[in-house]
């Protein structure tokens, strides 16, 4: 009987790495490489043990320790503690990701789409597809330690030693399989697919949260997050191997759980049951903008909790910061000091285009839902009724612009309600919120090139992702790693004024408006004159 | 009067050909029966007059309209039920019922909750619990709760059971009733013997049949089981008589409805005791068309 609940495992899982050849390698290969990059970038950056101990100057500022960790190691710093500092934390998330999206991918989404159904009718055990599923996750996981442990010790560079990058890998590979756990067990546990995403993510944001708190504060509230045991190794310093294993037993913990929930419930069931919806529609309910805001009704108040505590969480952190920025003077490298301009205040753009970016996530998702609308063949429904293409593209046009003006609005406000009370000087609200908005027009330029694509290339949607990450990369790390500032001027968010610092420039953000107008018009033409899927 | 003109319609994707010079008309007051087998091209047909897909080449008008340009306007007067009714998983049946009587405009809510209340739908629960022939039925609902002028159905009852397939039925004799137009494509070929006014036969993206039922079953045969008193002598030699076969003392063969007059003179020379014939279906019709790689419309 126990035997027989995995029948066909082998089988299932060729097939899962079949179905992700592309995928799978796409993911490990442009982590790796990203990972190579920076390493060997901090060795041209900073060449001299001068340089490298300026850069843990600013490792000891709580707006640094809130993003990426604790600083350790600063009395040496080394090029390891500095790509353990910088990267370890980033790295470690998009793993997360990954993992979250394929096992929910695998499970979830196939069972909800009718597949697992015709693999359960074959002669396969009742677990194989998730314990198929779970093998394929974790094997991915420790392909990907290995090559990046072996890969960093490869590189030669001085104090990355082979133990440190191994542990360096296995601290990624780890917290790669524990949130591809959270996410098997959210996948038994919800019944359908978006919501297992939805609260895996979550718990991934909440464990980023809480380690920044515990970061930022004495450290004790860190040990609760996933994401704090992996910063907890001090790979590179110390070495710490337990905190992988405090990950793996937690994972395993998950595991079981998942199994065990799997193996009680019936196929397509939850356990948290469904309620019953409205017999009618509501007044809002009435045409294209009504149905794409009311099928992305949750997502969206989910969004905006969530940047609203992102924003609240960097706003906490100003009085830490003040006082911070009084005892140390050397800031270069992050910041590049404006006389006029208090030190706090330097802070201001570098979090809001990191919460900028973050916001463009909401954004774009609502605009890009028209195009998964039209694979799953939902938008003919409105097609074949009396709604215009171009109705129907303004519809999630005009959503998308609203959640733009909304979640830049709630991480300005976040940062300011929080910041206010912890700065002992005024903190003006129209400065933070000037600071927060003037970010729009860079959102404009992105929503103008999902347009285009919706309009021209439907299949290739996907490119606006990799053009925000690019973003992020270049204008997040960009001033870290000294990137030759045309990589920057290739994103829409290299070019917005670093307010309060800078003045205002609204002769950039014309441009940017105009950009994102000539894009937008241009895939509402295409729109027009495409075949549908 | 025509409501609907498709003149040498061709749909490529790429280098495939989907449809090839189709040429089809469907009458005011008129069901259209549309059948084919399975990738014949019914659906990418359907898409092009729903201005979904863009024709590669030749004219499609509805209501004189260009299918394409005026989307929208010829919207407004029709209704249209797929195949596949792929719906919102977390919205409820009522609620995209709603919606898609709002979208076109007007309101008939008794009509919806007569329609709701025949094809014995829950309207509370959500889409993502509907069966296949539940998320028609929303459809189906959505569909014939407007006055439309013409109906266009895909497949529209392929998940349905046997009595909301009669409730579906009763829906496309009412709106024909009011003088309404439909094109149905279907695979049920007794619904669309018992529905339809016309039928077009559609094989690999080429119409290869058009015409009223009875026209198109003078392109068939009749099956013929015969005892006569005399063994039939020459049978094989008579024109028009295809796949003999011995069942008991009886014969039975086919006979092109054409040579019918023909044949039964020569067998009723041999004293007929019993005789049993079978009108063309179909079924029979579309299973000529369909077998083998050749256009069997030729050679009857």
């Amino acid at each position: 009987m126990a035997k027989s609940m995995y029948k066909n495992t082998g089988r299932l899982s060729r097939f899962n790495l079949r179905r992700d050849r592309i995928r799978i390698p796409v993911w490990l290969l442009s982590l790796a490489v990203l990972t190579f990059v920076v390493a060997l970038a901090f060795t041209d950056l900073y060449e001299t043990a001068e340089d490298r101990q300026g850069i843990a100057e600013t490792m000891k500022n709580p707006a640094m320790e809130a993003m990426v960790g604790k600083g350790y190691g600063l009395d040496n710093y080394t090029y390891g503690a500095i790509m353990a500092n910088q990267m370890l934390l980033f790295t470690a998330i998009a793993v997360a990701i990954m993992s979250i999206l394929f096992v929910v991918r695998h499970t979830r989404e196939d069972e909800e789409g009718g597949r697992i159904e015709l693999i359960r009718s074959l002669p396969t055990g009742r677990l194989a597809n998730l314990n198929a599923t779970v093998i394929v996750v974790c094997g991915v996981n420790v392909l990907f330690a290995l090559i990046v442990g072996l890969g960093l010790y490869a590189l030669g560079i001085e104090s990355m030693d082979l133990e440190g990058s191994l542990l360096y890998g296995a601290a990624l590979g780890v917290t790669g399989v524990f949130f591809a756990m959270v996410a098997a067990v959210f996948a038994q546990a919800l019944e359908n697919s978006r919501g297992a995403v939805g609260l895996s993510f979550a718990v991934l944001g909440v464990s980023y949260l809480i380690r920044a708190a515990g970061d930022v504060g004495d450290g004790v509230l860190s040990w609760f997050s996933p994401l704090g045991w992996v910063l907890g190794t001090e790979v590179y310093v110390n070495n710490y191997w337990w905190p992988i294993v405090l990950t793996i037993a937690a994972a395993t913990v998950l595991t079981v759980l998942a199994f065990y929930l799997n193996a009680i419930r019936d196929l397509g069931s939850g356990f948290i049951p469904a309620k019953p919806g409205r017999k009618h529609a509501s007044a809002l309910l009435r045409g294209p903008i009504g149905l794409s805001f009311r099928i992305q009704r949750t997502g969206l108040i989910a969004w905006a909790i969530g940047i609203y505590v992102i924003g609240a969480s960097y706003g906490s952190i100003f009085g830490d910061l003040e006082s911070f920025l009084e005892e140390v003077e050397m800031m270069q490298e992050l910041i590049n000091p404006v006389e006029s301009a208090s030190l706090t205040d330097q802070f201001i753009p570098m979090l809001m285009s990191i919460m900028a970016m973050i916001s463009t996530v909401p954004v774009l998702m609502s605009v890009l839902k028209l195009v998964g609308e039209e694979r799953k063949e939902r938008t003919e429904h409105l097609l074949s009724r009396a709604v215009s293409r171009t109705r129907l593209l303004a519809g999630s046009f005009v959503i998308a612009i609203v959640t733009s003006f909304a979640m830049l609005s709630l991480a300005g406000t976040g940062l300011w309600s929080a910041g206010t009370v912890v700065v002992e000087d005024e903190l003006g609200f129209g400065k933070i919120y000037g600071a927060a908005m003037v970010y729009l027009p860079a959102m404009w330029v992105m929503i103008g090139v999902a347009v285009l694509l919706i309009g021209f290339a439907p299949r290739f949607t996907g490119l606006v992702w990799a053009y925000l990450c690019y973003s992020f990369i270049v204008v997040y790390l960009g001033n870290l790693l000294k990137f030759p500032s045309w990589m920057a001027n290739l994103s829409p968010y290299g070019h917005i004024p670093q307010l309060p610092v800078d003045n205002m420039d609204y002769m950039k953000v014309s441009v940017l408006t105009i950009i994102a107008v000539v894009l937008t018009i241009a895939g509402f033409i295409g729109y027009r004159k495409r075949d549908m899927y | 009067m025509s409501l609907l003109k498709i003149s040498g319609l061709t749909k490529k994707f790429g280098k495939f050909t989907a449809l090839d010079d189709v040429n089809m008309e469907v009458n005011e007051g008129e069901v259209f029966g549309f059948i084919g087998p399975n990738g014949a091209g019914k659906s990418t047909t359907i898409r092009v007059l729903l201005g979904i897909l863009k024709a590669t080449e030749g004219e499609v008008k509805i209501f004189g309209k260009d299918a394409w340009k005026d989307a929208v306007e010829i919207h407004k007067r029709i209704a249209y039920v797929p195949g596949d009714v792929n719906l919102w998983p977390n919205l409820s049946g009522g609620e995209v019922i709603d919606l898609f009587m709002k979208l076109r405009g007007g309101n008939h809510k008794d009509r919806r909750d007569e329609l709701i209340q025949k094809f014995d739908l829950d309207p509370t629960k959500k889409c993502r619990t509907y069966s296949k022939g539940n998320r028609q039925k929303v459809a189906l609902v959505a569909a014939f709760s407007l006055e439309a002028d013409l109906y266009i159905l895909d497949e529209p009852t392929s998940g349905l059971d046997p009595l909301m397939e009669k409730v579906f039925q009763e829906c496309v004799l009412d709106a024909k009733k009011k003088g309404k137009s439909v094109l149905l494509s279907s695979h049920i070929l007794s619904e669309v013997e018992k529905l339809c006014d016309r039928v077009g036969i559609i094989r690999q993206g080429e119409i290869i049949e058009t015409g009223s039922l009875d026209e198109l079953r003078h392109l068939t045969r009749t099956s013929l089981l015969v005892e006569t008193k005399q063994p039939i002598a020459n049978l094989k030699q008579l024109q028009g008589v295809h796949d003999i076969g011995e069942k008991e003392q009886a014969l039975s063969f086919q006979v092109d409805t054409e040579e019918l007059d023909n044949v039964m003179n020569h067998i009723t020379s041999f004293g007929i005791v019993k005789l049993e014939s079978a009108p063309p279906t179909l079924e029979d019709l579309f299973m000529r068309h369909y077998e083998g790689p050749g256009k069997a419309g030729g050679a009857s």
